[in-house]
């Protein structure tokens, strides 16, 4: 019963990238930012481009067939052993973690965890399979970071970010009360129940913004729309972007360059 | 058909299919053998956190700390027990002047519940042992020390026996070899009667004893 | 109390509303915010030293091993409880245990029936059942009585009354009982105590419940702190306790294991200043103690869950509450809102069962599935996973694994299940995703400011010009 010990792979020449359907439509340049994260590290960025989304919003609401039919859809995408690496913990928790119920008793079920079993989430990835070494090179700054909930709880990368973040001497992490409560965002619960995740996000903002950052950084997209949402909406001075954003633009040298 | 046939054959008939007991390995409730020392020290610390009392005293002056407890408290009278070699050696000096009215607990409660609840300040109890991790007393309740004698009295005393004193519940158990018999009752006691119903704030003595007084004897 | 309380009917769907007016009650969320806060450091600190991962592995473990022999353990345990003079019934659900309880009292003639805490007894409603039947039944442990004087429902299973502070307990009690207005938290402890200790003298019956019933030894053990407990089952002549059929252990070792788990994952506590065993009545040479025990087994759906092994997790709980105090969920709305005996994270897996999915629907949803209460549970329930499963549920949403539980599919709506047959056909087709996003992204100007719900308290998230796929595509990838 006990959760699996993690078991790094060795640092491989190519990946496949699983960009999420978030980062596609709304934060690509996160996705960007991961892949040239990961291309720095000299490995080579397999996206396929039939990829779409890992099924988890049906999955989560209880709509398992049409969530198998989504997450079937992306088993083909990886045919090599090469590790998927996923710049969020909800959706890298989705494969790595549900992926194996989804398809228990169907033909599909070893194929299930054998790709469930090479997903990582980017930022472990960089930190202990490629040993990342950052070189700041922006303006000193403080930050928080919100790690998700499947970041944490399902992808164990609690220690990851605030790790990557102290290898950046120019930049200072605060940490905001109750860093472990979630954000309200959920998924459709956001929209199931607007009520409580509003007033979850409304307690998140204030103790972000009580850190005195006026910024703050996340592992994943889900959280982001909804704490910046919140708190452009309600003018608190606090914005957030991706971790991978974040760590790329400090590291970077020709920042806002092109590819 | 019974309920209680209705409901073993539900149970029995599972549509899951057999399920398979696992073996449980309890080696992270052991701890390492404390010194007699260790685990007196820890006993005091934590039944102290929890609001309880703790006096280290000798087979030879234990009724002196009894009396300056008492004396302290101005109670009236000290429930004891009848055979008990705690109510024995208190009826031999009953006389004293700095010990309070003996009360001897040798008749069925129905017959002076009143009197228990309404007057007794102060209860006497012996203890099967205790465990030093969580500050606890064993009690196993007998005709000659009843139950309600750790319970009704505002304040109890318990002595304890200090080479009696376990590490952990699951070393007591085993060592007192519980399994092969249980009393009508059984306790284990660790502080005094508290609640925090009320907006999380402690308040001793809600049902039971306001004071909880242990005597270690050494 | 003299007046007969009417029992509040709390309409379960009304989820919703209850929400809203907990959600604006600054009092409301104050006082479950602070009661929380504590709570989770208490827990956090008194488990320090421990290897806890390996104690709630052997939490579960031992759980699981009971349950595993359920049915044996439970012939077991009658049978060595009747051996040592205490009798068994068995009740199918709540209205039969009821009466189980009113014919003991019926036999002994009894008027008056004090109560030690019992979450089994607010599951069977017993105390309105008794009142109907012209028995007295008063609450006594310190929480639930002031529940019971506010007329109230408890608002978590291990500090019923945590919904209200000091102020508001102060004016029910001088309102009920004629206590001066006071603020010390001494002064009306002290006060409660003087009221139940009346009624612990004269009550006929004592009815507790029972945190752990060991086979082995036909032993019945209550977890407490205020002594009511002991006093319940031990001053009046007679002791009915009441336990759900999953409470079984086989080994009194077991308990050593549950209870260390137990009162730490509670109230932070490295044990409750009681741990009361019971495994007899008065014996004849005995002064004191109940004459007759009674343990009435209530079964109540408990039998219908077993049979589902992804379901069966769901009766390792040992009520300890700790999922709800760690539930961003449960902090803000309080316990009323789920309008459900058992509150929080394991109400919403345990009452689907108990009043059936259509009745519960909204209990599953109201979840972020952020994973706090799994995390915490210390038998270690996957408690995110069960409110999946229970999602799917109650929409029908596998036809691979047929729905089980009473009331499934109520949750369904033919424009939900349209919205994801779309949903899913579009993303399982690759081309149609890249067209369909790409379109969104080049007509992005033309998205809705607003967004539902999502935009009561957010602005609405904003397309990027050219999604990652064009990106990477145009880079030739």
């Amino acid at each position: 019963m006990a959760d699996p010990i993690k078991v790094y792979p060795s640092r491989p020449e190519k990946v496949y990238f699983f960009g999420t359907c978030l980062i596609d439509m709304f934060y690509p340049d996160a996705g960007m930012a991961g892949i040239q994260l990961l291309e720095r590290e000299g490995i080579e960025v397999i996206f396929p481009q039939d990829q779409t989304c890992c099924g988890q919003p049906a999955f989560t609401s209880g709509y398992h067939d049409e969530a198998r039919s989504v997450a079937r859809a992306q088993l083909e995408l990886f045919p090599e052993d090469w590790p998927i690496v996923v710049p969020s913990g909800s959706c890298g928790g989705m494969i790595r973690k549900h992926y194996p119920d989804l398809f228990k008793d169907t033909p599909d079920e070893l194929k299930a965890a054998e790709v469930a079993g090479r997903v990582w989430e980017l930022t472990d990835f960089l930190l202990n399979v490629c040993h990342v070494k950052l070189d700041d090179l922006g303006e000193p700054t403080t930050v928080a970071m919100h790690t998700s909930c499947s970041a944490r709880r399902e992808m164990g990368v609690a220690e990851v970010g605030p790790a990557l973040l102290g290898q950046l001497n120019n930049v200072t992490l605060v940490e905001q009360v109750r860093a472990e409560e979630c954000c309200g965002f959920g998924g459709t619960f956001a929209v199931r129940h607007p009520e409580i995740s509003g007033a979850m996000v409304e307690e998140k903002v204030e103790a972000l913004v009580d850190t005195g950052a006026r910024a703050f950084v996340t592992t994943d997209c889900g959280c982001l729309m909804n704490i910046n949402g919140f708190a452009e909406k309600n003018r608190h001075p606090i914005a957030g972007k991706h971790i991978l954003s974040f760590l790329w633009e400090r590291t970077n040298e020709n920042k806002g360059g092109g590819l | 058909m019974s309920s209680r046939e209705t409901i073993l054959q539900r149970l029995r008939n599972r549509t899951g299919g057999e399920l398979v007991a696992p073996v449980s390995d309890f080696s992270v409730l052991e701890r390492p053998n404390w010194s007699t020392e260790e685990r007196i020290e820890r006993f005091e610390r934590t039944i102290e956190s929890v609001h309880g009392e703790v006096h280290r005293c000798t087979r030879e002056n234990w009724i002196d700390r009894v009396a300056e407890i008492l004396s302290a408290r101005k109670a009236r009278n000290l429930l004891i027990s009848s055979q008990h070699q705690i109510g024995r050696e208190l009826r031999a000096v009953a006389e004293r002047d700095d010990l309070p009215n003996l009360l001897i607990y040798d008749e069925p409660i129905d017959s002076w519940q009143p009197a228990l609840f309404n007057d007794v300040d102060a209860g006497i109890t012996s203890t099967r042992g205790g465990i030093a991790e969580t500050g606890s007393l064993i009690l196993w309740p007998t005709p000659d020390e009843p139950r309600l004698m750790s319970l009704v009295p505002p304040i109890h005393i318990a002595v304890l026996e200090a080479s009696k004193l376990y590490t952990t519940l699951y070393e007591a158990m085993h060592a007192q070899n519980w399994k092969t018999g249980m009393p009508t009752n059984a306790l284990l006691i660790s502080g005094p009667s508290k609640t925090a119903d009320i907006e999380q704030t402690l308040a001793y003595g809600v049902h039971g004893p306001k004071e909880l007084i242990v005597l270690v004897i050494e | 109390m003299s007046e007969a309380t009417q029992h509040p009917h709390i309409d379960v769907k009304e989820f919703h509303p209850r929400a809203h007016e907990a959600l604006h009650n600054p009092q409301i969320r104050q006082n479950f915010r602070k009661a929380m806060d504590g709570l989770m450091s208490k827990r956090k600190a008194a488990f320090e030293g421990w290897d806890l991962e390996t104690l709630r592995e052997l939490g579960a473990n031992v759980r699981l091993r009971a349950l595993a022999n359920l049915p044996d353990l439970l012939e077991q345990l009658e049978q060595k409880l009747t051996e040592n003079g205490i009798k068994v019934h068995w009740a199918l659900d709540g209205d039969e245990a009821c009466r189980i309880v009113r014919d003991i009292c019926v036999a002994r003639d009894a008027k008056t029936v004090i109560k030690g805490k019992s979450m089994v007894s607010e599951e069977m409603e017993l105390n309105h059942f008794l009142e109907r039947e012209g028995i007295e039944a008063l609450e006594s442990d310190l929480g639930e009585y002031i529940v019971q004087l506010a007329n109230e429902t408890p608002s978590h299973i291990i500090m019923p009354a945590i919904h209200k502070n000091t102020g508001e307990i102060s004016e029910l009690m001088h309102e009920k009982t004629g206590t001066d207005l006071s603020h010390d938290v001494e002064y009306l402890t002290a006060a409660a105590r003087q009221q139940l200790r009346e009624k612990f003298m004269n009550a006929d019956v004592g009815v507790s419940g029972v945190n752990f019933a060991v086979a082995e030894t036909g032993t019945l053990c209550l977890v407490e702190n205020e002594g009511n407990g002991r006093m319940t089952t031990t001053v009046p002549r007679c002791h009915i306790a009441v336990t759900g059929i999953e409470k079984v252990v086989p080994n009194l070792e077991d308990v050593s294991a549950l209870l260390a788990l137990l009162t730490r994952s509670a109230t932070g506590q490295h044990i409750t200043t009681y741990f009361n065993m019971i495994s007899g009545p008065r014996k004849a040479d005995e002064l004191d103690g109940p004459e007759e025990v009674h343990l009435v087994l209530v079964d109540n759906g408990r039998s219908s869950i077993y049979q589902d092994d992804e379901l069966l997790d769901t009766l390792r709980c040992i009520r300890c509450g700790a999922c709800m105090n760690h539930c961003p969920v449960y902090t803000r709305v309080g316990g009323h809102t789920y309008g459900t005996t058992y509150p929080g994270p394991i109400g919403k897996i345990l009452m689907p069962h108990l009043i059936g999915l259509d009745e519960g629907r909204h209990l599953p949803s109201a979840s972020s599935l952020c994973g706090a209460c799994g995390e915490v549970c210390p038998v270690k329930i996957p408690i995110p996973d069960l409110l999946v499963r229970l999602r799917r549920e109650s929409v029908d949403g596998d036809k691979l694994h047929p729905a089980k539980v009473r009331g499934h599919g109520s949750k369904r709506t033919p424009l939900e299940a349209a919205i994801w047959k779309c949903w899913s056909w579009m993303h399982s087709r690759p081309g149609l995703y890249r067209t369909g996003t790409r379109l969104a992204s080049r007509f992005r100007k033309l998205q809705p400011g607003r967004a539902g719900a999502w935009t009561d308290f957010r602005t609405a998230p904003k397309l990027a010009g050219k999604t990652l796929h064009e990106q990477l595509r145009e880079r030739g990838k």
